[in-house]
């Protein structure tokens, strides 16, 4: 192994990845986007053996701290840090109990005078994780806060579609759905504008964020449109309470208007990629038939890259406290 | 004690225009302006150049905290009803006025509400008698205008100004950001700026069929600012007040999760923000006030969306208003109007200005005064001020309240 890890970029030397926690994609820069989807391969290729460990973070403990219910994204995690080696614990805490901010900051000073290695955390607030980033001494990592960002889940996107499309520059990509309150969309959104693709968000006006053309996309309320020569379909879960009259008339309606069908998805490119974060409400957002096409979908392989991702995001962020070499 | 006080050798405010000189005070009263002889009897203080201004009138602080608004020159302090307990008795209106005495002098708006619920009318009158200078909606917008439309003939007919939060309350709903790129990028909740000038011309509506007096605390976009200027030049008795943060901040401000900049309302954008620059310049706004609404870390550390709004503004009230007057935006004797004279005029309070016969509230200034804002280094119960680093100019050295020399 190299003594330096710098990598060249644009004729420069620089570090790949210079950040010690993980809280967004805002703040990236686009060849660190990169960078962690590069180290990712590896991972698909040994989550695909049968042999599926590495040692390299024995001994590290890492803490998983849902605030807020999750079973898919914490299970991923859990199976990335087991995978690489580590002490995983899942401390899994009701919305309900831990809610207000003295008891987070106090549940982020309880973590590390644990001495954990690594803090993944879920949350339901916007910057709560970046709160208690702050507090500190070990690596955090996002997996979710409230509409904020969900960096892994934007790297994992950009994995699949690099993988499945050979690249992502270029590429025309729509984001339908509940964009005001995903905060996949958002990370999707810097991320894959920082890597090139044209990005579209698409929905009923009343679940489109204000002023979301200045994060770089163009906006469109009409699906079809919307749909129109798009390499990449990427549909949003549509939350049950959103669906009775408060931001669309009704869940018929809504799959109407803007639920993903064969039909709808002849509007895009004929090769075009359809994906979804999970878990997905069949029939109201997209169609089964769609979800399940594999020819189209590439909704387990997301959940596949998703592990993979995780581990590079795991062992990038702990290659300094392990002594790694330049890191 | 000394019962006269002179202060020489500075540059007088006066609503007519700056004057060299100084102040003679006795008993507790300006008994001459500019030039006069120093009686013999009389303390005697060399102002050396400085700025000497009428101590300022904050309108719509949320807490008593005297060692900030000493701090700040301020030596009256309209109170906002919103307390643990809502202010909406007698007693705790007596209660409130004493609480500052003899430093700063409170004066306690009545709550228009009873628990500031929106609903019912508390007993305005009885806190009129009691020393209530006007009466507040509190931190919310009624909803009901029924209610609205009641209360504001019932304090009208009383001479009570009724000092209201303009914000639809349904078009807010949860929100604590204004729309926006900041907002989106932040994923925080936010409301459309429209939400202020809905709930500013419902209320010029219910001004114009009572003919009540009415204050708008905070008032922060382009759209409200032209309703009420257009109700001012009909000739209804409005009046609207801004914070400096609201003069000198976006939304941009909140980059970064800082809960520092949660305010109520939220910051706007930055046209709205120019938009009330041009209030300020044009006479829309008639007060400046620091909003003082100090807020410990258990409120402010906290996720944006969990954390209270609010700032601790007493003691940069006037270096930052300062700003507006070194920027040539408006003279000295203006300055002091929107932070001393207008308000002690719309609360029928005492001082507010230099004048002969007038209690004698005043500071010395000085106006060049380099420093720096800072949150762990303030004088007010918590340092929550979305100013933090900010270099500013223009310091209190003295205070005198009713001829005392305080600070």
């Amino acid at each position: 192994m190299p003594s330096s890890p710098t990598r060249p970029v644009d004729g420069r030397e620089v570090h790949p990845f210079p950040h010690r926690h993980l809280t967004g994609i805002a703040g990236l820069q686009p060849h660190e986007i990169a960078f962690l989807l590069d180290e990712a391969e590896q991972w698909v290729q040994l989550n695909r053996g049968t042999a599926k460990h590495d040692d390299r973070l024995a001994g590290l403990t890492l803490i998983n701290a849902f605030f807020e219910n999750s079973t898919r994204t914490l299970l991923s995690f859990e199976i990335a840090g087991k995978r690489l080696g580590a002490d995983v614990v899942n401390m899994a805490v009701a919305a309900s109990s831990v809610k207000k901010g003295e008891t987070l900051i106090d549940t982020a000073v309880t973590l590390n005078a644990m001495r954990a290695d690594m803090i993944v955390i879920r949350h339901e607030a916007s910057g709560a994780v970046q709160l208690i980033a702050d507090k500190v001494d070990c690596p955090v990592l996002n997996a979710g806060d409230g509409r904020h960002e969900h960096p892994t889940q934007a790297l994992l996107d950009a994995l699949t579609i690099r993988r499945r499309k050979g690249r992502i520059d270029g590429l025309i990509v729509a984001i339908c759905g509940d964009v005001l309150h995903s905060r996949v969309a958002r990370s999707n959104i810097l991320s894959l504008t920082a890597l090139g693709a044209e990005v579209r968000v698409v929905g009923p006006p009343t679940l489109l964020p204000p002023a979301i053309e200045r994060m770089g996309v163009s906006r469109f309320t009409d699906f079809d449109a919307g749909l129109d020569g798009a390499d990449v379909v990427m549909m949003l879960r549509l939350q049950r309470e959103r669906m009775a009259g408060g931001f669309v008339p009704s869940p018929r309606e809504y799959h109407a208007l803007y639920g993903l069908t064969y039909e709808r998805l002849a509007k895009a490119a004929p090769d075009a990629l359809v994906m979804h974060p999970g878990p997905m409400n069949r029939g109201v957002e997209i169609a089964s038939a769609v979800a399940d096409d594999l020819e189209r979908s590439a909704i387990t392989e997301q959940v596949e890259m998703g592990v993979a991702v995780r581990m590079a995001c795991l062992d990038v962020l702990t290659r300094a406290r392990r002594g790694v070499a330049g890191w | 004690m000394v019962s006269a006080l002179a202060v020489t050798g500075g540059r007088v405010v006066t609503p007519e225009g700056m004057v060299a000189g100084g102040v003679l005070v006795r008993d507790g009263r300006i008994t001459a302006l500019g030039g006069f002889e120093i009686p013999a009897d009389a303390e005697w203080i060399d102002a050396q150049g400085k700025l000497i201004a009428p101590g300022l009138i904050d309108v719509g602080v949320f807490a008593i905290d005297r060692p900030a608004f000493v701090a700040g020159g301020i030596t009256r302090a309209v109170l906002m009803p919103d307390g643990s307990q809502p202010i909406e008795t007698v007693a705790l209106i007596q209660h409130a006025a004493a609480a500052g005495k003899p430093k700063v002098w409170v004066h306690p708006l009545a709550a228009a509400t009873r628990g500031l619920n929106g609903h019912e009318l508390a007993e305005i009158g009885l806190m009129q008698a009691g020393g209530a200078c006007g009466v507040a909606t509190g931190r919310r917008w009624i909803a009901d205008s029924g209610v609205m439309y009641r209360l504001l003939a019932y304090a009208g007919a009383l001479g009570l100004r009724t000092v209201v939060h303009a914000e639809d309350a349904g078009l807010a709903g949860h929100a604590v950001m204004t729309d926006g790129e900041t907002a989106t990028r932040l994923g925080l909740a936010s409301a459309p700026a429209e939400a202020e000038a809905l709930a500013v011309a419902r209320d010029l509506l219910l001004v114009e069929a009572t003919g009540a007096p009415l204050h708008f605390r905070q008032v922060t976009t382009a759209r409200a600012l032209d309703l009420i200027r257009a109700a001012k030049h009909r000739g209804l008795p409005v009046s609207c007040g801004i914070t400096p943060a609201h003069l000198f901040l976006a939304d941009s401000a909140a980059t970064g999760f800082r809960t520092f900049a949660h305010l109520s309302p939220p910051l706007r954008d930055e046209s709205d923000r120019q938009a009330c620059l041009a209030a300020i310049a044009d006479g829309t706004i008639d007060l400046i006030c620091s909003g003082h609404d100090p807020q410990g870390p258990e409120a402010k550390r906290l996720p944006f969306a969990d954390s209270e709004p609010g700032m601790a503004g007493a003691e940069t009230l006037l270096a930052l208003s300062l700003t507006l007057v070194r920027d040539g935006m408006i003279g000295l004797d203006r300055l002091f109007d929107l932070l001393a004279g207008a308000p002690a005029r719309l609360f029928g309070l005492p001082g507010g200005r230099l004048a002969v016969g007038e209690e004698a509230d005043l500071l010395i200034v000085n106006t060049d005064a380099p420093w720096r804002i800072e949150s762990d280094n303030m004088a007010a119960a918590a340092g929550n001020t979305p100013f933090d680093g900010l270099p500013v100019q223009g310091r209190v050295g003295q205070t005198i309240k009713g001829g005392v020399l305080v600070r």
